[in-house]
């Protein structure tokens, strides 16, 4: 599959490849991998304000999942992640595939599902604060319009907080999902279509059957990219909730930052993003594993 | 590639960073709002005709958050501002780490030992020497109130915590929300932290959550201070989750609510509106409070620089802070009162004036306390303790009992 | 793929749901372009999402040139040239590594280069909160401690991995024939990429550019960090100015300030956004 053969000599333009990789590999090992690291190591000191290099054992991992509010983080996270997929998932191809028939003025509906991804939580979360707020948004809005019983206050309801963050994020970025969708729709072959109407499938049974299966490598991209959103949400709980009520919409890297850097609790905050890591890690590396030989299987 | 790059852009940054002089500050603040911007660039003013420069490094968010993660960032490359917004036990810390800056000198030359009450020239003191300076006083403890609620109710501003419960019931049955409040974590703390004063008295404040003293925080009075925080749940209407507090404040000044418990802070907000106190609104102490004053205190922090003329800028701007202009202006500003004694009082008003009163008198006898809702009393990660807790109970339908174990364990593990 | 476009009711209804998803969509943008055309008095007692009785500019003319965003009452003016300043060189240096890097994990396959584009998908699950203070650290070091230099290189660093990403995928669909008959013909590693590979790349440079632009234009984490007195980028202007505690909130000027600070990612959508799909639909998004 590589044009390069290990049996050439070794000059120059054999070396090339590597040497223009070099530079991202040495990035890639000092500022993520070597940073883990320090952060690794962090996580076993006594460090408050700034790092400080006494070690403690495991002592902040304990202190970490004695921590109630470390459980709801994690829980938060875990019910965000799934929804958040789930959902952007969904949308995102039940959009790609409407505007696929053949719609008049895609270009434009196209931009409107896309422009959230282009405008950034600090800018949008004033807006969405007051949509949500039963007193000022959607609610108040029905109930002027007569809906005297209309109902919708998750914003203010412990239990039910983090769901708005799953909306917003959703409204964020699904529209980026519709645009890979719907370029992978557009790389498929109309033919597979028709001869599976031919065959008398609904289409409904036709995407199932014969479309899904071969936008495989879409959901992966759209899967990396969608997870790493999910675990890296910070700004949209810090402007939609601040973590609240309580504590109750807390994501695990809302923890991390309020621990490491607001309450001098570094070590603490270095355990969290340990935690996060290993967690992405566990799941994330078998899905990118096998995903990436299959691919290569494929070709 | 990289490398290349690199090399080209680390020449145009140096060509950037030559044009700042060497006479200036640079200050790290969170002060972006209307008039606390304007007190910035007074001082900003005072230092120029000093001919000191003013580089401004301003990070809003989070009473700080964002400004401390910035410094403690600039303080890991070892290049910290020449001064940045810190108060209370941070101070303290930053001092362990060795990075402040001692301005003794500036200090004696300007009588601060004489200008300032002991426990504000203590929490600017590290190892005994002035490292920073105090641009105000807030108090903490104050209820805020419109009495024309009040009278359409038929209640009374209440002076206790169980009044407080009767004349809010009142108030609620008349049709208005008792209680103005915002649901973020460091109002819900706010408000706690005058129950706590109220309910337990300055002694138990005191030794509970400056101290930490473990009889006192596991004693009955933790669970009373608990259970008369939870009956407050009730007066609180059901959209205050993430409400700013200036909005809280605003329907108290609308008519829309009766009392908000808030710092001394709130008071602009009724000033922008046109209200007078004592007349559109009150300013009373915090229920079964009122010998007693919770006190914030702002203040700058200055860093070591290795610069001579660095150096002479920063004192001359710890000089300016303590001037009576800049403390005047600051705090008719802000609504707080300025941190060094003996200036005019004339032009501050009514609200100012009992404040003013109550530091002086609580001083005396031992009801001046540091406000652990503000960062005053106890160390970052053991407020953080005692946040989480608040607002956890605020905002769920935990039992008292429950609540003080949670407490306890919480402040352990932070400690 | 449907065949044919005759008006069906399963057409309307497609129609219909497209049309109201446009709609959700849209809203929180239009409450922000209405509330910043609208005064204090009508924000306060109107509707959410009532139009604006009496539209007026002030909230926009004060946003961009006299609202405080520190000491200084400037507006977003001075702050957009440093976004500028920062956003150009990293977009640009963050995009051609990436080709490069794309080139390489697509045709020139190595013994672990497959492991190292996984180690680099992985690596940027990094928090960038924890990298903060190493980074600094390493800034320093490098002695680009607050500069717009050490800015721009944070984000060349933690955005490789999507425009390799990127890249990768989309030079995998060209053909591996098309490089072995240049290589019969002598041409080498870089006449290679120029000639084959550079002249199919504009749907992907597309794609990624607009990527990069938004998320570095966006960012605020990183830019309020590093950047130094008088190099703050527009975010963090605009975080000065919406974040104020005291003395009345002025709704509109923030909700002005705010489509201000998204305008220039806002127009890069509007007008480059077919080309985004396009781009993708070219094979970025194939395996």
């Amino acid at each position: 599959m590589s044009v390069s053969k290990a049996s050439k000599p070794l000059t120059l333009e054999t070396l090339l490849p590597k040497i223009v990789l070099a530079p991202t590999t040495v990035a890639m090992l000092v500022c993520m991998y070597g940073f883990m690291l320090w952060t690794g190591a962090l996580s076993f000191t006594k460090s408050r304000m700034l790092p400080q290099w006494e070690f403690v054992g495991w002592d902040q991992y304990a202190r970490l999942f004695s921590n109630p509010r470390w459980d709801v983080a994690l829980n938060n996270l875990l019910i965000f992640g799934v929804l958040f997929i789930a959902i952007s998932l969904l949308i995102g191809l039940v959009l790609a595939i409407f505007l696929d028939q053949k719609i008049r003025g895609e270009g434009a509906i196209r931009t409107i599902y896309l422009y959230p991804m282009a405008v950034s939580f600090v800018v949008t979360g004033t807006a969405w604060k007051w949509i949500l707020n039963p007193g000022l948004g959607l609610e108040k809005l029905m109930i002027d319009l007569g809906f005297e019983n209309f109902e919708f206050r998750w914003l203010v309801e412990p239990d039910m907080a983090i769901y708005t963050i799953v909306i917003a994020a959703v409204w964020q970025s699904s529209g980026f999902v519709m645009a890979m969708f719907l370029a992978g729709l557009r790389g498929v072959d109309d033919s597979l279509i028709k001869a599976a109407q031919i065959d008398g499938a609904s289409p409904f049974r036709a995407y199932w059957h014969v479309i899904l299966p071969i936008l495989r490598p879409v959901f992966f991209s759209a899967i990396v990219i969608l997870s790493h959103i999910a675990i890296k949400s910070f700004d949209l709980v810090q402007a939609l909730t601040g973590g609240g009520p309580g504590y109750s919409s807390d994501l695990p890297a809302n923890f991390m930052y309020t621990f490491a850097f607001n309450r001098a609790q570094m070590g603490l905050g270095g355990a969290s993003a340990m935690v996060m890591l290993m967690g992405v890690l566990a799941i994330l590396v078998p899905y990118l594993y096998s995903e990436l030989r299959g691919q290569r299987n494929g070709q | 590639m990289l490398k290349r790059t690199l090399a080209v852009c680390v020449a145009a940054a140096s060509m950037a960073a030559a044009t700042a002089q060497a006479a200036n500050v640079e200050v790290l603040h969170w002060w972006t709002s209307g008039g606390e911007a304007k007190s910035v660039a007074y001082l900003k003013e005072k230092l120029a005709e000093a001919n000191v420069g003013w580089e401004d490094f301003a990070v809003a968010g989070g009473g700080g958050e964002s400004a401390m993660t910035v410094l403690k960032s600039r303080a890991a490359s070892g290049n910290p501002p020449t001064a940045a917004q810190i108060k209370g036990p941070s101070i303290q810390e930053w001092g362990d780490l060795g990075f402040l800056a001692d301005i003794d000198s500036v200090a004696k030359a300007n009588n601060w030992d004489a200008l300032l009450p002991g426990v504000v020239s203590d929490v600017m003191k590290f190892d005994g020497k002035y490292v920073a300076a105090p641009v105000n006083v807030h108090r903490v403890n104050w209820l805020w109130a419109n009495p024309a609620v009040f009278e359409k109710a038929g209640a009374t501003i209440p002076t206790t915590w169980d009044d407080f419960i009767v004349q809010a019931k009142k108030i609620q049955d008349a049709g208005f929300i008792a209680l103005a409040h915002g649901g973020q974590a460091w109002q819900d703390a706010t408000v706690f932290e005058a129950v706590v004063l109220g309910v337990g008295g300055p002694e138990y404040y005191q030794k509970a959550f400056v101290e930490l003293d473990a009889d006192a925080l596991n004693s009955a009075t933790t669970e009373e201070v608990f259970r008369v925080f939870g009956e407050l749940r009730q007066f609180v209407d059901s959209n205050a989750a993430g409400r700013d507090w200036n909005i809280a404040t605003s329907m108290v000044i609308n008519g829309e609510a009766a009392m908000q418990i808030m710092g001394d802070w709130a008071k602009g907000e009724f000033t922008v509106a046109g209200k007078t106190p004592g007349v559109d609104y009150a300013c009373v102490a915090a229920p079964g409070t009122s010998g007693a004053f919770t006190f914030n205190v702002d203040s700058f922090a200055f860093f070591s620089q290795g610069d001579a003329d660095a150096q002479v800028a920063q004192q001359e701007m710890a000089k300016q802070i303590l001037g009576e202009d800049f403390q005047k202006v600051f705090n008719l500003n802000k609504g707080s009162i300025p941190a060094r004694l003996g200036m005019a009082r004339d032009e501050f008003d009514s609200c100012a004036h009992a404040s003013m009163d109550a530091f002086v008198a609580s001083a005396e006898t031992g009801g001046l306390v540091p406000s652990f809702a503000h960062g005053m009393a106890v160390s970052e990660a053991v407020s953080g303790a005692i946040y989480d807790t608040a607002t956890n109970f605020f905002n769920s339908d935990q039992s008292a009992a429950d609540a003080k174990s949670q407490l306890i364990a919480s402040i352990q593990s932070a400690m | 793929m449907a065949s044919k476009t005759q008006f069906s009711a399963g057409r309307a209804l497609i129609y219909a749901f497209l049309l109201i998803m446009a709609l959700l969509y849209l809203t929180p943008l239009y409450v922000m372009i209405a509330t910043s055309f609208k005064d204090i008095e009508e924000i306060r007692s109107g509707n959410l999402l009532a139009l604006p009785q009496d539209p007026t500019l002030y909230a926009w003319i004060k946003a961009w040139s006299s609202a405080c965003t520190g000491s200084e009452c400037e507006g977003l003016a001075p702050f957009f040239m440093n976004s500028v300043k920062v956003v150009v060189p990293a977009v640009l240096l963050s995009t051609i590594i990436g080709a490069l890097n794309g080139y390489v994990l697509a045709k020139w396959r190595f013994r672990g280069s497959e492991v190292l584009f996984g180690m680099l998908l992985f690596g940027c699950f990094i928090p960038f909160q924890v990298v903060l203070l190493p980074m600094a650290r390493l800034l320093a070091e490098l002695g680009l401690a607050n500069t717009v230099t050490g800015l721009v290189l944070v984000h060349v660093v933690y955005g490789l991995a999507f425009t390799t990403l990127f890249f990768r995928n989309f030079y995998v669909s060209v053909p591996t024939e098309l490089v072995k008959a240049a290589q019969l013909d002598g041409a080498g590693f870089f006449a290679i990429f120029r000639h084959i590979f550079l002249p199919v790349s504009l749907p992907i440079f597309v794609v990624t550019i607009i990527w990069q632009f938004t998320q570095i234009w966006n960012d605020f984490l990183f830019g309020v960090v590093y950047s130094g007195p008088g190099t703050q980028p527009i975010t963090v202007a605009l975080n000065n100015l919406v974040n104020t505690s005291v003395g009345g909130k002025e709704y509109n000027v923030d909700m002005a300030a705010a489509v201000i600070a998204a305008l220039p990612t806002l127009l890069v959508y509007i007008f480059a956004g077919k080309y985004f799909v396009r781009g993708l639909t070219a094979g970025a998004v194939k395996g």
